[in-house]
């Protein structure tokens, strides 16, 4: 009990003190998921407009192999990818593998199914008379869109933060596809494992700290603005 | 030429007739009124119109261009329309961004928005509920927040359904007017929606009933109102003594119609033999203790089953054979001290009596 005590003190001190390691690595953590999450919403959200709005053969067994993934196991996402972009994979010659891209990429695809999913239930709880007022005000078929992404808006940004958070989060992939290399493709959550193997301990607890004061700041950030607009 | 005109207007759901053969033809600045019971077709109908769903088949002109035939978004002539649906909707947002999301749509500037919001607000009695959020309005202010929202981009087709339906006496008086001053003073064309036969009176130059997804009588509400001129319409329209009959005798125009036991005298030129619906306005009927004070052709005797209090009014069930339903003053019923079991005559003129032939 004493050791985790004084360990927590002294990862406090090693976060508050801005120790250049820990800086530097949770920097590149939020700037990986930060961008995966972008890619994600810039292809999920519009896409999940897309299947809530039509009606096709196959929506409701399309729905629910996206939510289906929404557990996909982080290890096999980092396999897959691992897969394409080994020198001897099909997208090998791009170079990616052990790279913050690769990591990116395989993040990207981990939350795809979550971001997909949720926009889709965030978009079909919106009542059907928002479209109406909204055509019937005059609005294009994308400008309704829109108006309805708007309304939905928690909901989808609540997805959002559920992605950034699973992205964050993850280990399985960002160690099979960006290696932990040292200052290079070290996130916060290879760190927190590679050291806590090493007997590390206190590094990996600021760490630790650092990972869910992100999570919590972004959280409440969001929830402000959210209720301001 | 008519502004708005449905040509054989038919709307299916599966196998089963939502509309049919409408036809119909409205004339610019108009206020008129569909009138019609709950599922008769009336929300179908201004979907139909403000192009929220496509008809099965059937044409709808506005000013001579026929816009069901029109492909695409047909987003300038949605845009020429407005509507405000039954259960007030606003958007999640302030008061101001409701009414004006139509001019932001059609990307006009926040400059030329903020004075012309502001001033509707004034009209709607609303003035300085600008930064409140929509969704905490009651539901008589969220509507005619909707209202000014139809009305903002100057519409020229306004369709209303049934924009009073839920609520409170005061906030449907203030929609009504809103709705009359907007007719009148932006000369918008309106096609209202309601069940409500008495606020048809109210706004109506001319109203059409709908019933069972067929337009079945159009004309001035009192026309309608005086003379249905088919039996459910009857109905609708509070017509409560609605009968079957046969015309058994006939000359020179006063006829007589039996309805089951009953003989009533009517005045009618159809034919004996012929099949007719009968009504009488409760209102048109008297109550006497002992018959014959009038000059009235047909007196039934009966004996009274029920009395409904309604207000200043009382609705007496009078069983002569047919069951009569007769108005009468609260003080008619004390001064003659009507009672369930009492023996009355029931008096109306031949001329009271509304003769249609079964279609």
């Amino acid at each position: 009990m004493q050791e985790l005590w004084e360990g927590l003190v002294q990862a406090v001190k090693l976060v508050v003190s801005l120790d250049p390691e820990v800086i530097e690595i949770s920097v590149r953590s939020l700037y990986v998921s930060a961008a995966a999450i972008l890619i994600a919403a810039a292809i999920c959200i519009p896409v999940g407009g897309l299947i809530n709005f039509h009606d096709f053969r196959g929506k409701r067994v399309l729905i629910n192999v996206i939510q289906t993934f929404y557990s996909l196991p982080t290890v096999v996402v980092g396999l897959f990818v691992f897969l394409f972009i080994s020198r001897a994979g099909p997208l090998g010659g791009m170079n990616l593998l052990f790279t913050p891209g690769a990591i990116i990429v395989g993040q990207v695809i981990l939350i795809m199914p979550i971001l997909t999913g949720m926009t889709i239930s965030a978009l079909s709880g919106v009542d059907r008379s928002i479209r109406d007022t909204a055509l019937g005000a005059g609005a294009s078929q994308s400008q309704a869109i829109w108006t309805i992404i708007r309304e939905a808006r928690f909901a989808v940004v609540g997805a959002v933060i559920l992605g950034f958070g699973r992205a964050i989060s993850e280990v399985g992939a960002a160690m099979m596809l960006g290696g932990n290399i040292r200052g290079y493709t070290r996130v916060l959550t290879t760190a927190i494992s590679l050291y806590t193997q090493e007997g590390e301990l206190v590094l990996s607890l600021a760490l630790g700290i650092i990972l869910i004061g992100i999570a919590t700041v972004i959280s409440v950030v969001v929830n402000i603005l959210l209720q301001r607009y | 030429m008519a502004f708005l005109k449905l040509v054989n207007l038919e709307q299916r759901a599966g196998d089963k007739f939502l509309l049919r053969n409408i036809n119909l033809e409205i004339e610019k600045g108009e206020l008129f009124v569909i009138i019609g019971p709950t599922g008769s077709g009336k929300t179908t109908l201004l979907r139909l119109i403000d192009l929220l769903d496509h008809p099965y088949s059937g044409d709808i002109y506005i000013d001579g261009l026929n816009i069901t035939s029109v492909k695409g978004d047909r987003i300038d002539l949605r845009r020429k329309m407005a509507i405000v649906f039954q259960k007030p909707v606003v958007f999640n947002g302030t008061v101001f961004e409701n009414i004006a999301y139509p001019l932001k749509m059609r990307g006009i500037r926040s400059r030329e928005i903020a004075p012309r919001v502001k001033s509707l607000l004034d009209t709607i009695g609303l003035s300085g509920y600008g930064k409140r959020k929509a969704r905490t309005l009651s539901g008589g202010e969220a509507q005619r927040v909707a209202l000014a929202r139809a009305v903002i981009a100057d519409p020229e087709l306004l369709l209303l359904d049934e924009p009073t339906a839920n609520l409170d006496p005061h906030s449907v008086k203030l929609i009504e007017e809103l709705v009359i001053k907007f007719n009148k003073s932006r000369g918008v064309t309106v096609v209202m929606a309601t069940h409500d036969m008495h606020q048809g009176q109210r706004l109506a130059g001319r109203a059409g009933v709908l019933m069972q997804g067929e337009l079945v009588q159009v004309g001035s509400p009192a026309s309608i109102f005086q003379s249905p001129d088919s039996a459910r319409v009857a109905g609708f329209v509070g017509m409560q003594n609605v009968y079957r009959g046969r015309i058994v005798a006939n000359e020179s125009g006063l006829a007589r119609v039996q309805i089951d036991g009953s003989v009533i005298d009517v005045v009618s030129e159809l034919e004996v033999g012929k099949a007719v619906d009968v009504f009488v306005r409760p209102e048109d009927i008297v109550l006497s203790l002992s018959g014959s004070i009038s000059s009235a052709r047909n007196n039934l005797k009966g004996v009274i089953t029920a009395i409904h209090i309604t207000g200043p009014l009382s609705m007496v069930i009078v069983d002569c054979g047919i069951v009569l339903e007769v108005l009468v003053t609260i003080k008619s019923v004390e001064e003659m001290g009507l009672r369930m079991g009492l023996n009355i005559f029931c008096s109306f003129k031949a001329a009271a009596v509304k003769v249609l032939p079964v279609k």
